[in-house]
C-alpha cells in the first residue's frame, strides 16, 4: 500500500540529499569536534559549514546560532535560561495556543511564582497584538510567542509583535518551528531576540534543533557541561545531525518558493476540494493568513479518530485535534481557545503538505474521504438527526 | 498509536448491528457531543422477554463503535436480567482489551444498555438525579452512582483511573477531591466486605494465623499494590513473622529514594488500618 503522507506538520521524510550530507558523519568521519588532531577538525569542519549554512537561510551570525537536541529542548532554553537571566522580574507573556514545549514550561515557571499571562485568540485563531500591547508590564522578563501555529497554520503577526515588546526593553522569544523553511525568515529586520528551531519539520532528522539568541541578549544556558557552542550548550556536538539540518536549509533556501506556488496551491485544492464536496465540513484557521502548506477542517457530527482510522486504511496520514488520539479527554487546546464549539473540534482533521506531496495523492484524498465521512455519519446518531433538521427548515 | 487488538479493529472496520430500530422495545443514549462520545442502543424483545435485535449508533471513536457492536453481539438472545449482568469488563474482554484510556467506552457500552433496559421498563427520568446520585464531574456530566459503580466493579484506586473509566475528573480538575473521597469510602467499604468474609467470632478471638495471613495478602493485592503498579512498581510479601510483615519491593520501587516512606506511609499504614495495630513492615532484599 502507498503512504499519502499528510501529516508533515508532526514530522517529514528525511531529504535524499540531507541523508547523503550526513552519511560520512556517521561512518568513516566519526571524530569528535574538539579533538586535538585533523581527523577531529574535519567533524570540526562540518560543524562550522553547517552552522553558516543555517544562517544565511535566517539571516543572521554564527556566533547568534546554538545547536539543541529539538524544538522543545529550545523552547525550554529560551525561556528558562531568560528568566534566570532576569531573577528581579517575575511575569511572562505567552498565548493560549502555543505548542506544549512552551506552554508546559511557561506553566511550571507559573507554579514556582511567576505570573503568566495567557493572550487569547480569536475565531480565526488570530492574535490581536493590542492585547499584548496592554499584557507588558515593568515586571515582564519574557515575552514568548509561537509563529506559525502547528494545528491550524496560522501565522502570527511576529513584527508587530517584536515592535511593541522591544519598544519595552523586554526579551521576545519565537517559537519557529513550523515557519522555518516555509516561511522566508531574516533575523537582520525581525524584532526578535531568541528563535526556536527543529530540523526535523524541515526534512532533517529528528533530535536536532537550533535556537537563535540574538547578539547582547542576557541568557543563562540550560544545558550545563563542556564547552561547546560558546559554552552555551554542553555535550558533544551531534555532527552527523547538525551536517543534516545545514544540508536541509541550504535546500530550503531553494524551496521557500515552491513552497509558497506549488505546496499552496495543492493545499488550496484539498482545501476547497473537501469542503465543496462534502457538507458540514468547516475550515479551521484564517483563510490567507497561514502556513502554505496546513489545512485544518472540521467535519461535523463524527469524531477524528475514527476517521484517521479509515483513513490508514488506505495508507492516508494526518492527525486530529480529537481528544479521543492524545489519551486526553479533552479535544485540541487551540481550537478551544479559538472558540470552536465541540460538535466541531472532536471532528477536526489536520493535513499538512510537503514538498514532496504530489496531485495525485490530493486527487487521490479527494476521491476516497467522502465515503469515509459518509460511512462515519451513518453509524453516528447525530447525523440523520441534522439533515432532518435541514430538511424542515429548508 | 494506540495498541487496538484485532477485534477491536475488526468491530470497528465491520460493525455489526448498526441502525435504529424502529418501534423499539427500550432505547438508552448515553453521552453528548461535548462529551466526545455518545452511544444511542435500542432493542426489540421476542415473545419470550429475550433480546430478538439490537442496533446501536455512536458517535466517537474507534474503540467506542467496537465497544457498541460487540455489546450488541454479546446481548442477543439473553433476557434483560441476563443483558444486566453484564460488567463493562466483560465488554473489553470481548474485545480482547482495551487501552486503559480507552476503557470508558466499555463503561458507555454498559450505560446505554442500562438507559435502554430502564426505559423499557418505565423508569422514569424525572427521577434520574435519584438513580445517578448528585453530578460530580461537570465537565463531563458523570453522577456519583456511575463513579462508584467503576471503582468496585473494576477495583481502582487512583483518580487517574477513575477518569480513565468514567470520564469524571478529566476536564478541569476542579472535582478531583471529590472523586479522592469516594475512593477513600469505596476502599473503607470494600475493606469491611473482606472483613466480612472472615467469621464473625473472628473478631472477638484474636485472628488465626491462617486467617491473618488471608488477610494480609488479601489488602496487598486490593489495596496497596495497585497504586505502586501505576507507577512502575510492585511489592510482593515474602513472610509474615508474628506482626512482623516481610515485603520485597520490585520494578521502580526498587532504589527509589520515597521508598522507605511508601513501606512506612503507605504498606505500614493500611496493614495497621485494616488488619491489626501490631503490625510492623519490614522491606527485605533478595
Amino acid at each position: 500500500m502507498n503512504i499519502v503522507y499528510l501529516d508533515n506538520n508532526a514530522t517529514t521524510r528525511i531529504a535524499p540529499e540531507v541523508f547523503e550530507e550526513m552519511k560520512p558523519f556517521l561512518t568513516a568521519n566519526y571524530g569528535n569536534p574538539s579533538s586535538m588532531y585533523k581527523f577531529g577538525a574535519v567533524a570540526g569542519a562540518a560543524v562550522k559549514e553547517a552552522r553558516g549554512r543555517i544562517c544565511s537561510l535566517i539571516n543572521c551570525k554564527e556566533s547568534e546560532l546554538v545547536f539543541t537536541s529539538c524544538g522543545t529542548e529550545s523552547d525550554n532554553y529560551a525561556i528558562r535560561g531568560v528568566l534566570d537571566a532576569y531573577p528581579d522580574k517575575k511575569h511572562i507573556i505567552t498565548t493560549r495556543v502555543e505548542h506544549p514545549a512552551v506552554l508546559n514550561t511557561v506553566t511550571r515557571m507559573g507554579k514556582r511564582g511567576y505570573k503568566v499571562t495567557l493572550l487569547g485568540v480569536d475565531r480565526e485563531g488570530r492574535l490581536n497584538p493590542d492585547e499584548l500591547r496592554d499584557a507588558l508590564t515593568d515586571d515582564t522578563a519574557l515575552v514568548s510567542i509561537m509563529y506559525a501555529n502547528n494545528e491550524t497554520g496560522v501565522i502570527f503577526p511576529i513584527e508587530k509583535a517584536g515592535e511593541m515588546v522591544k519598544a519595552r526593553g523586554i526579551p521576545f522569544h519565537v517559537d519557529a518551528v513550523q515557519a522555518i523553511g516555509k516561511l522566508p525568515i531574516d533575523m537582520e529586520k525581525l524584532p526578535v531576540d531568541l528563535m526556536s528551531f527543529s530540523g526535523h519539520k524541515l526534512h532533517a532528522p529528528k533530535g536536532i534543533g537550533a535556537l537563535y539568541i540574538r547578539r547582547g541578549t542576557r541568557i543563562q544556558p540550560f544545558m550545563l557541561g563542556g564547552h561547546q557552542e560558546r559554552n552555551r550548550r554542553g555535550g558533544t556536538e551531534n555532527v552527523p545531525y547538525i551536517a543534516g539540518l545545514g544540508k536541509a536549509c541550504d535546500l530550503a533556501r531553494e524551496t521557500i518558493a515552491h513552497e509558497q506556488q506549488t505546496v499552496r496551491r495543492l493545499r488550496d485544492k484539498l482545501e476547497s476540494g473537501i469542503l465543496s464536496t462534502i457538507p458540514g465540513s468547516i475550515r479551521n484557521g484564517h483563510k490567507d493568513d497561514r502556513l502554505p502548506n496546513t489545512s485544518n477542517i472540521s467535519f461535523e457530527y463524527i469524531e477524528g479518530e475514527a476517521i484517521l482510522l479509515l483513513m490508514d486504511e488506505l495508507g492516508i496520514c494526518a492527525s486530529s485535534g480529537s481528544a479521543c488520539t492524545s489519551g486526553a479527554l479533552e479535544p485540541s487546546h487551540v481550537l478551544r481557545a479559538m472558540g470552536v464549539p465541540f460538535t466541531l473540534s472532536h471532528g477536526s482533521v489536520r493535513f499538512s503538505l510537503s514538498r514532496y506531496t504530489t496531485e495525485e495523492e490530493i486527487d487521490f484524498v479527494l476521491k476516497e474521504l467522502p465515503p469515509i465521512i459518509q460511512r462515519l455519519r451513518n453509524i453516528s446518531p447525530y447525523w440523520q438527526e441534522s439533515m432532518a433538521g435541514v430538511k424542515k427548515t429548508g | 498509536m494506540w495498541d487496538y487488538t484485532d477485534k477491536v479493529i475488526d468491530h470497528f472496520l465491520n460493525p455489526r448491528n448498526v441502525g435504529e430500530i424502529e418501534e423499539a422495545d427500550g432505547v438508552g443514549e448515553v453521552g453528548s457531543i461535548a462529551c466526545g462520545d455518545a452511544l444511542r442502543l435500542s432493542f426489540k424483545l421476542d415473545d419470550h422477554g429475550k433480546i430478538a435485535e439490537v442496533k446501536f449508533k455512536t458517535f466517537g471513536c474507534g474503540s467506542a463503535i467496537a465497544s457498541s457492536s460487540v455489546l450488541t453481539e454479546m446481548v442477543k438472545g439473553l433476557t434483560l436480567e441476563e443483558a444486566q449482568q453484564i460488567t463493562n469488563q466483560q465488554i473489553a474482554e470481548a474485545l480482547g482489551g482495551l487501552p486503559q484510556e480507552k476503557m470508558h467506552c466499555s463503561v458507555m457500552g454498559r450505560e446505554a444498555l442500562e438507559a435502554a433496559i430502564n426505559n423499557y421498563r418505565g423508569i422514569d427520568v424525572r427521577h434520574k438525579e435519584e438513580i445517578e446520585g448528585p453530578l460530580v464531574c461537570s465537565c463531563f456530566g458523570v453522577h456519583e452512582n456511575l463513579i462508584r459503580k467503576v471503582i468496585r466493579e473494576n477495583n481502582l484506586s487512583t483518580v487517574e483511573q477513575v477518569t480513565n473509566y468514567s470520564k469524571a475528573g478529566g476536564g478541569c480538575a476542579s472535582c478531583h477531591p471529590r472523586i479522592e473521597e469516594i475512593l477513600a469510602e469505596e476502599s473503607k467499604q470494600r475493606v469491611a466486605r473482606t472483613a466480612k468474609a472472615v467469621p464473625p467470632d473472628a473478631k472477638k478471638r484474636p485472628l488465626t494465623n491462617i486467617q491473618k495471613i488471608n488477610m494480609i495478602q488479601d489488602i496487598i493485592d486490593k489495596e496497596i499494590r495497585p497504586p505502586l503498579q501505576k507507577d512502575g512498581g510492585d511489592l510482593e510479601l515474602v513472610d509474615i513473622v508474628g506482626d512482623r510483615v516481610l515485603v520485597q519491593l520490585k520494578g521502580a520501587c526498587i532504589g527509589c529514594i520515597a521508598s522507605n516512606l511508601t513501606i512506612k506511609s503507605h504498606v505500614e499504614a493500611k496493614l495497621k488500618e485494616f488488619v491489626s495495630d501490631a503490625i510492623t513492615v519490614e522491606e527485605v532484599h533478595e
